[in-house]
């Protein structure tokens, strides 16, 4: 589809649809490398990505259902780090409080590996002037109201979000 | 090899994607249009992302090296 303004800026149009502290980076990420490159961004947060628009981030990881996820532990000798722990996905379904752990162990490595915190990337997000668009539909199904996100958002539906990619460069559903 | 004169440097040492990116982008953008930026980095994937960047946004890439175990970029701003 040809662009309404052939010399607007490059844009980025995102769909975020998970609220997993692991999926939750990719969006953010992408956001604010695009528009550090001047491009104008927009992400349309859906059905569990809504959740990265609240004011406080509750993000958590699950290695249930993620049998990829490499279990290493963020701390100990060198050797200990590179360490993959083999352990089966009946134990993680089974242990109480083995997401709680799995969370913190995540975000120790990527803090200590120099990864920015979700908070922070949401920020510069917002300082870099990314429209961020919360769907109105996943409000109503799961019972959310304005003032359960934060004020820098704005609230939309597909048509809002789909206007606005039909004029992007690059579309990604994540 | 030529002596480049930087105006301002900008330490991104033990930051990953995409905050050397996101810093210089804030960087480059204090200083005026002809001067230089000095940006050093140890993420691994700096070199092409600083490629890709400069690209995008317009800005001279003058040098690329790497000292002592660290990226240095030096950076020209031209828009």
């Amino acid at each position: 589809m040809a662009k309404s303004d052939p010399n607007a800026p490059r844009r980025l149009a995102l769909i975020a649809s998970k609220g997993t502290l692991d999926w939750a980076y990719p969006p953010f990420i992408l956001a604010t490398a695009a528009a550090s490159m001047g491009w104008e961004v927009g992400i349309f947060f859906t059905f569990y990505g809504l959740t990265l628009l609240r004011p406080k981030l509750t993000a958590a990881v699950s290695p249930l259902g993620n049998p990829a996820m490499p279990m290493k532990m963020p701390f100990g000798p060198e050797g200990f780090q590179q360490i993959s722990w083999p352990i089966p996905q009946l134990i993680m379904a089974n242990v109480p409080g083995f997401n709680a752990l799995a969370t913190s162990l995540m975000k120790l490595t990527f803090d200590k590996k120099g990864v920015a915190k979700l908070e922070e990337l949401r920020q510069m997000c917002i300082d870099l002037d990314v429209r961020l668009i919360g769907c109105q539909m996943t409000m109503d199904v799961f019972g959310f109201k304005r003032e359960d996100f934060i004020p820098e958002c704005e609230i939309g539906g597909a048509a809002t979000f789909l206007e606005y990619a039909a004029d992007a460069d690059v579309q990604l559903f994540i | 090899m030529e002596v480049i004169k930087e105006d301002q440097v900008l330490d991104c040492s033990g930051l990953l994607c995409p905050l050397p990116v996101v810093k210089t982008s804030k960087a480059i953008k204090s200083l005026e249009i002809g001067q230089v930026l000095k940006m050093i980095a140890t993420d691994p994937g700096a070199p092409a992302d600083m490629e890709a960047w400069s690209r995008q946004t317009g800005n001279e890439l003058l040098r690329a090296t790497q000292e002592e175990g660290k990226f240095v970029f030096y950076i020209r701003r031209l828009k």
